[in-house]
């Protein structure tokens, strides 16, 4: 019987290596494919199992990972997650991540090639990864002045430091909070996230960059003034601002607000053509000066140019090839122009330091964690986008706006203040957008603002950018300054 | 003879408690690591433990050494260590369940199934002085063996868990009769093959080739073994139907040599599956869950949910494991007993779960190496039945796991949580002692007698 006996063992090897060979398939070749499954909740508590790095403002972690008893180890929590979610964006085992969160994931979660050495170290010592910690340029006070201001309004506030393009508050309303995206339960996350995707107000967008670019309205008029600097004209130069302007070629005027007159005649200089924002005037201008200067000006100051702060920013549009009408409707904001709050601080911005604009950034510091610094951010020029001259010319006539014409409601007692309204018509039947930019002080300007406020706010149809957006802007201004006059 | 004094063989004792003090060091190094990384760390119930784990190898040492001096020495160590693997991988479930918030104690009361196994194993080898007694039984065993796979269809006691009826309930505990009966069935399978192998071989019409025996020889058996799947078929206890076919034909094959067996055997096989799984919706269920693991429909039902959970926690571990405490295991359900093999190769890697298995073919190994080496065609017989059964049982089960074929209710030996499945195998390896202990001493005293005539 000892033959078939030797036969069942070479069978019995047989069966071991076919489970050796299975268990290889599994445990090699096939792990990479089976741990990127979806369903593999083993992946997730891997990803969420270590200490990933927190987001740090104004020296505090307002994002950051706390050790629990649970299989994900960490908890992410969110100090204030209204507050700062349309930068932090959220990080949940349900929807993924958005986001800082997401941009600056490697270093959070310590996988950047940056933090090399230091997984290298933690891997001898026997220590689980860890990540890096993310400082952010904002300002907590004037963010937090900033989301104050703005109240129960839609809409968005930037804050630039207009000298080194350091973002010092963005603030997007509605907002959420992204602790509730971060439970541990995919389904409870995915529920949470299909409600605020669901949810008309769209409080995952954030205004000040993404989704929805908005037209500028009289804030634009900026744009067409710095490209009539630029082509030879002055505050004093007479422009043509008559009560209302016949559009060549069809039957349709442009007015201004209410129907007014801008001024005693139908020439005024245009330094009062701005200061009571005279859309007949800057429509006639626009087309005087043609579409293509107005555009070579408003590529300088960003229109048309997409750029990572480092979340990513929805390029503002301006309408391609414009006839004669459409020019003198874009001139003054409307038609096809289309502009992020972001972009709008930009221009004060640009104007406040002097015709150089800073690029904008987010991230000041990362270090990694043991605290030695692993990045750091150094302002970088975006652009020349005016002459000195034209820069300081335009910065009078913000300065006028403020103290004799529209923006007369973001007055501060003791600062000069340079601003600049806006009030963009959204339709027959919906309320305008209002408008305010400014930069204070106007002599050596250390902040940028741009406030939108979508519809109008509680005043609705009779909302105006000096009305709504001015004060909000003021309360940003103010809390700006006093931060830089106490630090 | 009586002046005989210089006998040195090497029988191996020697071996066995040097291998006994690694296996001892593997169970009690794999607890403590389980203690450190999932539980509160290393404190006095470890000591408790490792004391324990040394006691019993020392005392089955010294019983081994007393009442089968020249069984094998590789057999006991290999069992002792995937035995205590298999207690701290359970000690770590234990862990694991209790941070999901269910306090479970499996792991004390394996502890205590494998103590009353390793005993029973023990007294079993102390009492039984040759495996050939057990041949005086063949009618008994198989009826032992029939009884006992019924017993779970008896109202009042039979109790039926997650749709097998394979339990009886007694005593406020539950047993899984069928352990024992496979056991039962080797004895009775070897003890008729070897009075009736010669007719069975040589007696018979031939039809197509293949000499068919005799039916008055061939009837007891068929009818016992048909019984038998018939009961498990009912039983809905589709793994231990698949082992008992194949220990039948493989004991078949043993006795008659004849390769034809084999050949009809894998052909009915390959009849009954297809048939069954036509007409069985639970059957056809699992063949899908088998083919169909990871596609959305199947896995959504839930249907292959279990599976394709053991696979992904395979595939974390990867080549190294994630480390004992340091994976999820509990994700899977039956992580503790079913699927230990899955948890096993998440924590312990590729590498942990390939020493595993090389461990196993050891056993099996070992097993057929005395089935060759003992000289009574029972003894054959009995120890081939017990090796390829081991092998098979770990075939349907691991291969199951690992997606090779459907997944079917086995458990693993020595690993799997279960008391029915500990008694039962640590008997069988009593009997496999005892057997071996005879396939050596044959060897042994030839190699005192040459001495002698020196």
């Amino acid at each position: 019987m000892n033959e078939p006996i030797r036969r069942l063992s070479v069978l019995v090897l047989l069966l071991f290596l076919t489970l050796m060979v299975s268990a290889s398939w599994l445990q090699f070749a096939k792990a990479g494919q089976l741990g990127d499954d979806p369903r593999n909740v083993r992946t997730l508590y891997r990803q969420f199992g270590s200490f990933r790095g927190p987001i740090i403002v104004d020296g505090q972690a307002v994002v950051s990972s706390v050790p629990v008893d649970d299989p994900f180890n960490y908890q992410r929590t969110y100090l204030d997650g209204p507050l700062y979610a349309p930068l932090t964006g959220y990080y949940s085992i349900g929807p993924g991540r958005s986001g800082l969160e997401a941009t600056e994931n490697a270093l959070l979660d310590g996988s950047a090639d940056a933090l090399f050495w230091t997984r290298l170290g933690n891997l001898f010592a026997g220590q689980e990864q860890e990540g890096a910690s993310v400082e952010l340029t904002i300002d907590a006070t004037v963010q937090r002045a900033a989301y104050d201001a703005l109240g129960d309004n839609r809409g968005a506030v930037v804050a630039l430091d207009p000298r080194t393009g350091a973002i010092l508050a963005m603030v997007s309303k509605p907002s959420y909070d992204p602790t509730t995206l971060a439970v541990h339960s995919s389904s409870e996350a995915n529920r949470i996230y299909s409600s605020l995707v669901a949810d008309q107000t769209d409080p995952l967008i954030n205004r000040a960059i993404g989704g929805d670019t908005y037209a500028p309205g009289s804030t634009f008029k900026l744009i067409v003034a710095a490209a009539a600097l630029d082509s030879g004209y002055g505050p004093d130069t007479l422009v043509y601002a008559p009560q209302e302007l016949a559009l060549p070629g069809t039957t349709a005027t442009i007015q201004n607000y209410g129907g007014e007159r801008c001024g005693a005649s139908d020439n005024i200089p245009l330094i009062d053509a701005l200061r009571v924002s005279c859309n007949t005037a800057f429509a006639d201008l626009a087309m005087r000066l043609g579409w293509g200067v107005i555009e070579r000006t408003a590529a300088k100051f960003g229109w048309e140019q997409s750029l990572n702060i480092p979340l990513s920013v929805t390029p503002s549009r301006l309408p391609d090839n414009p006839n004669n009408p459409q020019i003198a409707q874009s001139g003054i904001g409307q038609f096809d122009v289309r502009a992020t709050p972001l972009q709008m601080a930009m221009v004060a911005s640009a104007i406040a330091n002097g015709g150089v604009l800073m690029k904008p950034y987010l991230v000041s510091t990362v270090r990694d964690p043991d605290l030695k610094v692993i990045e750091h951010t150094s302002p970088e020029v975006f652009s020349s986008s005016l002459s000195p001259d034209t820069a300081g010319a335009l910065n009078a006539m913000m300065q006028a706006v403020v103290s004799d014409g529209t923006g007369s409601n973001a007055q501060i007692a003791g600062i000069t203040v340079a601003g600049k309204t806006g009030t963009s018509e959204t339709g027959a039947d919906t309320a305008p957008h209002t408008w305010f930019i400014a930069f204070a002080p106007a002599n050596d300007p250390v902040v940028a603002v741009a406030v939108l406020i979508e519809n109008g706010g509680d005043l609705g149809n009779e909302a105006t950018g000096g009305r709504v957006s001015a004060p909000i802007a003021k309360a940003v201004i103010q809390a700006a300054i006093d931060r830089a006059a106490g630090g | 003879m009586a002046t005989v004094l210089e006998v040195s063989v090497r029988v191996g004792r020697r071996s066995e408690a040097v291998l006994l003090a690694i296996a001892c060091a593997i169970a009690i190094a794999a607890r403590a690591f389980v203690d450190a990384n999932a539980g509160p760390g290393i404190g006095p119930s470890l000591a408790v433990y490792a004391v324990a784990v040394i006691a019993i190898a020392a005392a089955a040492h010294v019983v081994i050494r007393l009442k089968a001096p020249d069984a094998d020495p590789v057999l006991l160590p290999a069992v002792f260590a995937l035995n205590g693997l298999g207690l701290a991988m359970i000690h770590r479930i234990d862990f694991a369940y209790l941070a999901s918030g269910r306090e479970t104690h499996f792991a004390q009361t394996q502890t205590l199934w494998a103590l009353i196994g390793i005993v029973g194993a023990l007294v079993l080898v102390a009492v039984l002085p040759d495996h050939r007694l057990l041949r005086r039984y063949t009618y008994t065993a198989g009826a032992v063996g029939l009884v006992g796979l019924l017993l779970p269809l008896a109202p009042v006691i039979g109790r039926e868990v997650n749709g097998a009826r394979i339990w009886v309930g007694l005593f406020g505990r539950s047993f899984q009769p069928g352990e024992f009966a496979k056991i039962a069935f080797v004895i009775f399978f070897a003890g008729y093959l070897v009075s009736h192998r010669d007719t069975l071989a040589l007696a018979g019409p031939k039809v197509l080739g293949i000499r068919l025996p005799r039916p008055r020889d061939l009837g007891p058996i068929l009818v016992v073994w048909a019984a038998a799947l018939l009961v498990q078929v009912a039983e809905r206890d589709l793994g231990a139907s698949l082992l008992f076919f194949g220990l039948f034909v493989a004991m078949l094959y043993v006795a008659t040599q004849r390769i034809s067996w084999v050949i009809v055997g894998m052909g009915l096989f390959a009849v009954g599956a297809v048939v069954a799984g036509t007409l069985f919706s639970h059957v056809g269920a699992r063949y899908d869950a088998w083919l169909h693991a990871l596609d959305a429909e199947v896995y959504d039902s839930g249907r292959s949910y279990q599976l394709v959970q053991g696979l992904f926690g395979m595939a974390s571990g990867g080549l190294f494991g994630t480390g004992l405490g340091d994976g999820s295991p509990a994700l899977v359900p039956y992580a503790e007993s079913d699927f230990i093999m899955a948890s096993l190769g998440e924590e312990l890697g590729l590498t942990g779960f390939m020493a595993i298995l090389a461990l196993y073919l050891v056993v099996v190994q070992r097993a057929l190496r005395a089935a060759i080496g003992v000289r009574d065609g029972f003894g054959k017989l009995v120890a081939a039945g017990l090796g390829f059964a081991m092998a098979l049982q770990l075939f349907v089960v691991v291969g199951g796991v690992t997606r090779v074929i459907p997944l079917t209710g086995l458990t693993t030996p020595f690993l799997a949580y279960g008391g029915s499945s500990m008694i039962a195998n640590w008997l069988a390896i009593a009997l496999l002692l005892r057997v071996s202990d005879a396939a050596r001493a044959g060897a042994a005293d030839s190699a005192r007698a040459k001495q002698v005539a020196r």
